[in-house]
């Protein structure tokens, strides 16, 4: 009976397992391949990679996709970590009474969902479009801006930030530093895992946006990785192969952080729960 | 004598020091007051700005009507045409029913997939725990676009069926209004099972062996355990969970507009598409829009507060 219980569970586990991995399978062996082949449900490595990733690089703009999404990615994650962990900060070790209503309102604004705001967000930077189109509409400045400040980050850092050791503020006062002095030479250093499990998580989720910069770009040469491969999924007559090449290429970004700083992953997404 | 007054001087100076402190402290409460402000300032008007300023924008919106930039007070017409706009109650519906099914099914199998794989037992735990979180490392396009493919009609999916003589002929899966919801439901607790399943696998951590051990000795069997143990010690985090999925699921657009695209017809048009096609899409109408966004709006808080209680009362 516990034997057949226990083959039970493993059967149980691996189908799960087969149906997670296969999509990923499927889409590297798809690389490999012609369009044909993938319609005809070849699952064997073929020799049309280079022939792919020639077509993708030479046919479709991926190499500006690229570029737009590493910049928007790079500097909301920086404006992200430097703003939530500086109101984390001073919400958590300059705390009163007044901040703290301010912290709980602020966390209100988790459950607003996006497409309640995006039609006045985009109003908003439509009417300054002419006066600085540098954040107008149709600018990386317009997709950066609104997600760069979370009220998710913030509450993320005032949580991690109770696990630091508020004795350090102190001895850096005594020391002379100022209060800023105190946050950026004693508390970032300090909370160096925090910033990377903050830095994972807000990465990858402006890498990976679609609603915000499709509502907001419009110029072909502006698009971001996922507005290319809906672009590419949508086509009448998709070239499989090729369409594959660019999600790979696409995901290995995310993949890579995940495989190489697993812990920070999984400690990011703790944070969010943890207190 | 020397040496006293030494020690005297040595006694003295931590008095000073403390004396200073003190001053220090005081002054330093008060600076610290002020600059404490100046830390969360940025973000708060940023927060402000964009988020809560375009939801009052938004609610003023909703009451207003006209194409484009032309918009004017209609007072509560377009709260009066939502109930006989039949894309806005396909819209609900569908968003309903990925609600209904989706998060309870991710939910109970990300639970189950959990406790599973806390068994220190269970060989190649690593590999299985890996391989159902896999799938969150897509993003979300990507892996729509994917399974638009999988189950296309010339799709893997369906080169399978036939093979194994499951099927006598393809099935066009995303062009059947049930089959299309089924595989979006599909995707979406493929893509976000292992997420919840890391939670409670956490969550897992913290519970104490003996209390397992000691039902185990009154003879509870493993589904017991599960009920009566597993289930009531990981309830926050099981409410946590829930709260996100739902707001997630109620806002739910990537999938539905890169596997189907809302078709066939209206039939898996979710409420998050349907602001979109009216603010983007069709002639924009950014009143009616705003309304039907705030109808998410309130269900979020609806759904929020009943979890919530229903979390609470069996405490």
């Amino acid at each position: 009976m516990k034997n057949v219980k226990r083959i039970f569970i493993y059967v149980f586990l691996s189908l799960a397992a087969i149906v997670s991995i296969f999509p990923f399978l499927w889409m590297l062996v798809s690389i490999t391949n012609k369009s044909v082949d993938v319609t005809q449900g070849r699952l064997l490595p073929g020799t049309h990679l280079i022939e792919n990733m020639k077509t993708l690089f030479s046919t479709i703009d991926i190499v500006p996709a690229l570029i737009n999404s590493t910049i928007i990615a790079v500097i909301t994650t920086v404006l992200t970590l430097l703003l939530a962990s500086l109101a984390g900060y001073g919400f958590e070790i300059h705390r009163s009474r007044g901040k703290d209503i301010i912290f709980n309102i602020l966390l209100l604004s988790m459950m607003i969902p996006f497409a309640a705001i995006m039609v006045p967000l985009y109003r908003m930077f439509g009417s300054i479009s002419d006066t600085a189109p540098l954040i107008g509409i149709d600018s990386l400045g317009a997709v950066i801006l609104p997600t760069a400040t979370t009220a998710f980050f913030i509450f993320f850092f005032r949580q991690n930030t109770k696990m630091f050791p508020k004795d350090l503020v102190e001895a850096g006062r005594i020391d002379g530093l100022s209060e800023l002095g105190v946050f950026f030479r004693i508390y970032m250093p300090t909370m160096k895992t925090t910033y990377a499990a903050a830095a994972i998580i807000s990465f990858m989720n402006s890498w990976n946006n679609y609603l915000w910069p499709l509502v907001i770009l419009q110029s072909p040469e502006k698009r971001t990785i996922p507005l290319l491969i809906s672009n590419l999924g949508s086509s009448y007559s998709p070239d499989y192969g090729v369409i594959m090449s660019a999600i790979v290429i696409a995901t290995l970004p995310t993949a890579l952080v995940f495989f190489l700083m697993q812990k920070h992953f999984v400690a990011g997404m703790m944070g969010s729960v943890k207190g | 004598m020397s040496q006293q007054s030494t020690k005297k001087g040595e006694m003295d100076l931590p008095v000073r020091l403390r004396y200073k402190e003190t001053k220090r402290e005081k002054t330093g409460v008060y600076f610290k007051k002020k600059v404490g402000w100046l830390f969360i300032i940025i973000s708060v008007i940023a927060i402000t700005i964009f988020n809560f300023y375009p939801m009052v924008q938004a609610f003023l919106l909703s009451f207003q009507t006209g194409m484009g930039g032309n918009l004017e007070f209609t007072g509560l017409s377009n709260w009066q045409r939502l109930f006989g706009d039949p894309t806005f109650i396909a819209a609900l519906t569908n968003t309903s029913i990925y609600l209904l099914i989706q998060v309870p099914l991710m939910i109970v199998l990300a639970l189950f997939f959990s406790v599973l794989l806390n068994d220190p037992k269970l060989k190649f735990r690593g590999f299985f725990r890996i391989a159902i979180f896999l799938p969150c490392v897509t993003s979300l396009v990507a892996y729509s676009v994917i399974f638009k493919y999988l189950f296309g009609i010339d799709g893997i999916i369906n080169i399978f069926l036939l093979n194994f003589g499951f099927i006598p002929e393809s099935i066009n899966f995303l062009a059947d209004p049930v089959w299309a919801k089924v595989v979006i439901i599909l995707a979406i607790t493929w893509r976000w099972t292992g997420y919840n399943m890391i939670f409670y696998l956490a969550a897992l951590q913290n519970v104490d062996k003996s209390i397992y051990e000691a039902a185990r000795i009154d003879g509870a069997n493993s589904i017991q355990q599960f009920f009566q143990i597993t289930v009531p010690m990981l309830k926050p985090i099981i409410l946590f969970t829930s709260i996100t999925s739902t707001i997630g699921t109620l806002q739910i657009f990537d999938e539905i507009v890169n596997i189907t695209n809302g078709g066939p017809g209206n039939a898996t048009i979710s409420i998050s598409q349907y602001i979109y096609n009216l603010s983007f899409e069709y002639t924009p109408d950014f009143g009616y829009a705003s309304t039907v966004s705030y109808v998410i709006v309130i269900l979020v808080v609806i759904l929020s507060i009943i979890q919530f209680r229903v979390a609470g009362e069996k405490k």
